[in-house]
């Protein structure tokens, strides 16, 4: 006789395991799945964590969990071929508690993180697979494993298997993914020496810097890279729409490559050994592209909701927070004892009332207008490296004069009606 | 009947570093596993107990309480018990130790429910040495049984079993009578996927714990660094072996190459004294 748990959470990331503890922590009997040998060995994130999301789920978590370096450094880099322009903001106040946000390893994050759910009483199995939802007169009542005697079953089944949620895509609540829906990143975490880190990116051991980097790491597409800091390693990656990619014809891994030995890039990573490399693909798509999250007995998420907001390179916590929402859903479900699409829609409402929901409508054209205006990655990068390059240089021209000379380059290359136009059309996707 | 299975947790010698100053392993690079052998013989309890019936499966570990882990994995396989014992009065043992604490361990079982089999892996893959499961069977004074790649017969009622015993160049088939002892190789059989009830059992157990104070009749001068009496003189790295040297070209060419360097470079080979 196949046992009956409370709730099935498929997939050990920080959206499934939000959920399984904290279902586990009031009292609910869950049941974990994860594909891997253990949770984390399949995730692949660039490596931030937010402090808030998590915090909320497990108060002071940084006196235990599993972190590198707080990030008290964010910088932005508009990146052409031999020159980049940078701003950014270092705050010690980031490097206290309570944090702003953390880098971190997935493996053994995940592992920790699961690993307190275990704690609340989530029982946890890896190395399976749920193949399937088990559908019984139109309603989700459990999964299929890939084990012999593989049949679970449970009240809500939570799908938490990620960007390609087969279970989702099973269930009709989305289809494939167009290729300008997911991005595909590459990454590799390069094995360095504290010192050098600390050296190179002037830090203490304590502390980590973040930099994300737009133009030529991309070589002119939609993407962006990061370059992130832990303890004795550092995480570097590059990702573009899978669309952009099938366009321009290029591969991840030699775009990594050539990142990796663009001249502002090089002399950072110097020394170093790879130690790890790691593809996955990301779900952009944003607002319009969150599936239906609720039906009779089942929730949606974190990625398998596609909830990234990929302009802020936020993930992990969006995933964090619907994992805790979905809980309190099914709690409130579990008290009426009706777990109907109706009754865990209570979800659906508080996911779209939350930051989460309103921060991907905000940029819901974002990602669209930019793919579709290749102009601002391909053309005014640059135009700003040259502006900025003209402008500090010293030559004996006034700088009133020089200003005149940008504008003009600048209007003079696309017409001021374009540049107008074009401001105008980004202040728009962004606002 | 009833089958005692001995499982060491082991480090992944697949992927694990060496540290190059001492020339131990570095146990931290890897990950700490079900020794492959071992596994392999928890599997062959389980296939003896679709057998016959009849059987019921006790693991038995000595190591750090994060052998859980190992007790739990094999719990997956098909056991239906787990023992661990763990104590600092345990530590820094060699076989000889191991496998006095291991019998210890053993009679303690057998007073709960007698013991018909012990199987072992044939041996561990971080020690490589062998000897821990004939020590066992010797201070239990039953008959070991070294590598053994085939149970062809199991009975119950004459107490007997038979196997084949692998032997170089051909097989040695053995009829031994219970209880005894067997250590076997990999090809004994293939590890099965386990069925989901068993993931969900293994997850929720928790293993019966013994320290050297749960043990009865021990001679704790036996135990652990102050029983053993092995020295290791020297460790270290074998070379890497280098990849041979590759001729290209024409056959011609190749043969040519190939005679100038058996006789310029390698001209002891031919050497008459």
């Amino acid at each position: 006789m196949p046992e009956k748990f409370d709730v099935i959470v498929v997939g050990a990331g920080p959206a499934g395991t939000s959920c399984a503890y904290t279902c586990a922590k009031n009292g609910l009997k869950v049941l974990q799945i994860e594909r891997g040998e253990y949770p984390g060995s399949k995730n692949v994130m660039g490596g931030v964590l937010y402090r808030k999301q998590m915090e909320e789920i497990i108060p002071e978590f940084w006196k235990e969990a599993p972190l590198e370096r707080p990030v008290i450094e964010q910088r932005f880099w508009m990146m052409d071929k031999e020159s980049t322009v940078s701003f950014g903001y270092k705050g010690l106040e980031w490097g206290k508690e309570p944090y702003n946000n953390f880098t971190v390893l997935r493996a053994p994050f995940d592992q920790w993180f699961a690993a307190k759910g275990v704690e609340q009483g989530v029982l946890l199995i890896n190395e399976t697979v749920a193949n399937e939802c088990i559908v019984e007169n139109g309603k989700v009542v459990g999964v299929r494993t890939d084990r012999p005697d593989g049949d679970v079953y449970a009240d809500v089944v939570v799908l938490a298997d990620g960007v390609n949620s087969l279970l989702g895509k099973q269930l009709g609540f989305h289809k494939e993914f167009r290729p300008d829906e997911v991005a595909l990143t590459v990454m590799e975490v390069i094995n360095l020496s504290k010192e050098k880190i600390n050296d190179r990116f002037n830090l203490e051991d304590n502390q980590g810097c973040t930099i994300e980097i737009f133009g030529d790491s991309t070589k002119g597409n939609l993407g962006t890279a990061f370059i992130y800091t832990n303890k004795e390693s550092i995480n570097i990656g590059v990702g573009t729409t899978l669309s952009s990619m099938i366009k321009a014809k290029l591969k991840p891994y030699d775009l990594l490559d050539y990142l990796k030995n663009h001249s502002m890039v090089k002399p950072l990573l110097s020394g170093g050994e790879s130690a790890e490399y790691l593809a996955h693909l990301i779900p952009e798509g944003g607002y319009h592209s969150v599936p239906k999250v609720a039906g009779n007995g089942v929730i949606v998420v974190g990625d398998a909701a596609q909830l990234v907001n990929a302009i802020h390179r936020e993930g992990s916590n969006m995933a964090m927070a619907s994992g805790k929402m979905a809980a309190e859903a099914i709690i409130r479900a579990k008290e009426k004892n009706d777990f109907s699409e109706a009754s865990l829609n209570s979800y659906r409402e508080a996911l779209y009332n939350s930051f989460i929901m309103k921060d991907l409508e905000k940029y819901k054209d974002a990602a669209h207008t930019f793919e579709h205006h290749p102009q601002y990655f391909k053309e005014y990068i640059p135009m700003v490296n040259q502006a900025m390059s003209k402008f500090f240089t010293v030559d004996g021209t006034p700088k009133r004069e020089k200003q005149k000379q940008i504008m003009r380059s600048v209007t003079g290359t696309k017409g001021t009606f374009k540049v107008i136009q074009d401001v105008y059309r980004a202040w728009k996707a962004v606002k | 009947m009833h089958i005692v299975v001995c499982v060491k947790q082991v480090p992944d010698t697949k992927i694990i570093k060496i540290n190059p100053k001492t020339n131990t392993l570095d146990r931290r690079s890897a990950p700490a596993i079900l020794n492959p052998y071992d596994a392999h013989a928890v599997q062959e309890a389980v296939r003896m107990k679709r057998l016959i019936k009849n059987v019921y499966i006790s693991v038995l570990s000595m190591g750090p309480p994060q052998a859980n882990a190992i007790i739990k994995k094999s719990l997956e396989i098909g056991a239906d018990e787990g023992y661990l014992i763990s104590d600092r009065a345990f530590a820094g043992a060699d076989t000889l130790a191991t496998s006095y604490a291991l019998s210890k361990a053993l009679e303690k079982i057998a007073s709960i429910r007698p013991i018909d089999m012990i199987l072992c892996g044939k041996h561990a893959i971080d020690g490589d040495t062998g000897q821990v499961g004939p020590g066992i069977a010797r201070r239990l004074d039953i008959p070991p049984v070294t590598n053994v790649i085939e149970v062809t017969e199991l009975s119950e009622k004459d107490q007997t079993v038979v196997v084949k015993r692998k032997l170089s160049g051909g097989y040695q088939l053995l009829r031994i009578q219970m209880p005894c002892l067997l250590t076997v190789e990999k090809e004994i059989n293939e590890i099965e996927y386990s069925p989901l009830p068993n993931m969900l059992k293994a997850a929720r157990y928790e293993p019966v714990v013994w320290t050297v104070n749960d043990l009865q009749d021990v001679d704790r001068t036996q135990l652990g660094l102050k029983g053993s009496p092995t020295i290791v003189g020297k460790m270290f790295t074998p070379p890497k072996h280098e990849g041979g040297k590759r001729l290209e070209g024409s056959a011609d060419e190749q043969v040519k190459d190939l005679i100038t360097c058996l006789l310029e470079e390698k001209k002891e080979l031919f050497y008459v004294k």
